[in-house]
Order: C-alpha cells, then sequence, then structure tokens
C-alpha cells in the first residue's frame, strides 16, 4: 500500500476538516495532491503533530480534526497517545502511516520493523479505537468511519517506504501556519 | 505543604484575566494549587501531560483555534521542551505563554534541581526567550499580563519564572 494512494483515496474527505501533517513525505505528498487552507504541515519538532491535533480538537469539539502522523514521529512521542486517550476528544481522528522507516534522512529502520505494534500501544495507551489497516480499500473505509464515527481513533496504515524525490514545496512555513490559523478563524464567522 | 496558596491563587486569578482557556501542565510540587485551581475552574481546560514537551503543541493548536493558553511547568520540563520551542514555535512564530517554576536556586536543598537552576537562564538567553523572574508578590499581575501581551505581539515563546520567594512559604 502506497501512502499517497491512501491519501489520494480520502482526499475528498478531508474538505471539511482540519488537517495536521507531520514532515517529510506526508507533508510533500498531501500538498502535490493539491494545498487548501485547511492543511497544516508541520514541518518539524517530530512527534507534535498529534499533540497539536490534540490541542486543535479540544478546542474546536465542532470540528473534525484529522493528524496524519508517522512511526518515527509518533515514537519519539509514544506519551501523546496516553494524554490524547486522556482526553479522548471524539473529533480527533489519528492516522499513523507506519512504513517502518524514517525516510525522509535515508530510510533507517525504526522499532516497528522489529516488532513494535504501534496498534497494540494506542490500545493499551487507553486510545477507545485503534485499527491497522494495509489495503487502500480498508484504509479509505477506516477514515471514513472516523471521521463520521464518535470516537477518538488511531488508524495505523501500514505502508511501503517509498516516498516522493523531494520534500520542498513551494509553500513557506509561515505562509502555511498564517494561512491556516486565517481559515479557523473564518469559520468561526461563518 | 509550604507551597503558597495565596501566591498560587493571585496567578491564577490573573491566568483567568488574560483570558487563559487552555493550560497544559505536568505537575511538580510548587505547582499543585495552580493545577488543582485550574482544574476546579470551569472556564479553563485543564491538560495534564506525560512529558512538557507536549504542551508546545497543544498550545500551538489552541491558538491556531484563536484560544488563548498557558503553559506550567518546572524549568526541568522548560529543558525537555526546548526542541519543541526551537522547532515548532520559533519557527513557526507561535505565541507561548510559559510560566516555570523556578527550581535549583538559592535556598533549593533538593540536590537534584542544582543542575537545571545553573542553566535556566543561560539557555533562555541562547534561545532568545524574553523572561522575567517574578519574585515580587505586588508585580505578578502586571508582569504576567505583560508576558501574555508580548507573547501575543511578538508571536514568540515567554518565560516567566516563578521564584521560590513567590511559591513557598518558609
Amino acid at each position: 500500500m502506497l501512502r499517497l494512494d491512501c491519501l489520494r483515496s480520502v482526499y475528498s474527505e478531508l474538505e471539511n476538516c482540519l488537517v495536521v501533517t507531520i514532515m517529510g513525505a506526508v507533508a510533500a505528498e498531501l500538498h502535490s495532491l493539491g494545498h487548501r487552507s485547511n492543511f497544516f504541515y508541520l514541518q518539524h519538532a517530530m512527534g507534535l503533530a498529534s499533540s497539536t491535533g490534540l490541542g486543535l480538537a479540544l478546542c474546536l469539539p465542532e470540528r473534525t480534526v484529522i493528524v496524519f502522523d508517522g512511526d518515527g514521529s509518533l515514537l519519539m512521542n509514544l506519551g501523546s497517545l496516553s494524554t490524547m486517550a486522556r482526553y479522548r476528544p471524539r473529533n480527533l481522528v489519528h492516522v499513523v502511516f507506519d512504513n517502518e522507516s524514517l525516510l525522509s534522512v535515508g530510510g533507517f529502520p525504526t522499532a516497528t520493523s522489529t516488532g513494535t505494534d504501534l496498534e497494540g500501544i494506542a490500545r493499551a495507551a487507553g486510545i477507545p479505537r485503534a485499527v491497522s489497516v494495509r489495503c487502500v480499500e480498508n484504509f479509505k473505509t477506516a477514515l471514513t468511519d472516523a471521521v463520521h464515527g464518535s470516537e477518538l481513533t488511531t488508524i495505523i496504515a501500514k505502508v511501503e517506504a517509498t516516498g516522493p524525490s523531494g520534500y520542498i514545496t513551494d509553500l513557506s512555513l509561515l505562509e502555511n501556519r498564517f494561512q491556516f490559523r486565517r481559515h479557523i478563524q473564518s469559520l468561526r464567522k461563518s | 505543604m509550604p507551597v503558597s496558596l495565596t501566591n498560587s491563587k493571585l496567578i491564577h486569578e490573573t491566568l483567568k484575566e488574560c483570558d487563559i482557556r487552555l493550560v497544559s501542565a505536568l505537575p511538580e510540587t510548587w505547582l499543585v494549587h495552580l493545577i488543582r485551581l485550574t482544574d476546579e475552574d470551569p472556564d479553563m481546560t485543564l491538560v495534564r501531560l506525560a512529558k512538557e514537551e507536549e504542551a508546545v503543541g497543544i498550545s500551538a493548536g489552541a491558538h491556531f483555534a484563536g484560544v488563548k493558553s498557558a503553559m506550567l511547568m518546572q524549568n526541568h520540563g522548560f529543558l525537555a521542551s526546548i526542541n519543541g520551542i526551537v522547532s515548532f514555535a520559533h519557527l513557526y512564530k507561535i505565541p507561548l505563554l510559559m510560566l516555570i517554576s523556578y527550581r535549583g536556586t538559592f535556598g533549593e536543598r533538593d540536590p537534584w534541581q542544582t543542575q537545571g537552576g545553573n542553566v535556566t537562564e543561560p539557555l533562555l538567553r541562547a534561545l532568545g526567550i524574553p523572561y522575567f523572574v517574578l519574585d515580587q508578590v505586588e508585580t505578578v499581575k502586571k508582569r504576567i499580563r505583560q508576558a501574555q501581551t508580548l507573547a501575543e505581539s511578538s508571536l514568540q515563546p515567554v518565560a516567566v519564572l516563578l521564584t521560590r520567594d513567590l511559591m513557598w512559604e518558609e
């Protein structure tokens, strides 16, 4: 399963959500499908995408927040699973693209390549719903169910360790950040 | 426990006046009253963390959502948050109001706090984070308000160091 195909399969579903991605391939691939003002790409600070999603979800309970995380990032901030589980916002969907690799720095294997089970960790941390998917069809179903459901969900999507040739997009970090906040402000007014 | 309840109440009251709606915290002795007051406050959401760096992401999310937030942590928690501060708050110009208990300085009895005390201010300076050492009860309201104003106008982290003189009653 390719991450890009997963993202493409749910792209239309993202329109009315607030989306936070981690750095690297996830950000570049989502951007390549077409940037929208409701997408925020956290291009550094590995591990904090899920915390950002939690902050958004707690402050905007009427909005669905989707985090596109990765195995390397989540392993840097496993405590985030326990914090998310503690407050379990019903409007938060936590997707982890697990390619068992730190791809953007040269493909070093992460601990999920030697058996660490992120679905098991998420469940044991108290995330109400944790599922693993291995094909695009199941990914799409899992994400759609989570978006329309009412339970904090972590979806572990097992994907291949391949990505785009480059990671830099023409969207500057600050432009993205200000646009994202302005987008949320416009939602509050409407 | 000789943690100052009076001054904890004063800080909490000031945060309310600053319209702080979300506080993320990791407990430490000097902050116990402040965390409890936040937890009991129906106008505030308290997020209890596993590690302080999470608070950078949570506050960024709150800022995007238009909600004012604060971080409560010990200075060792600040040390544990530095990558998040640099590669999120500084990189993306995120305002952070950091209330940091300043352990390990004059009067500290716990040996394990002392190294962190030595490096807190040099690190704040190295990171270019404006900070104020809060040790006078008379200036609590003004300085916390000013710190928040600066964080919001400059879109950067600003720290208030809560000292023994303020938080502890001998």
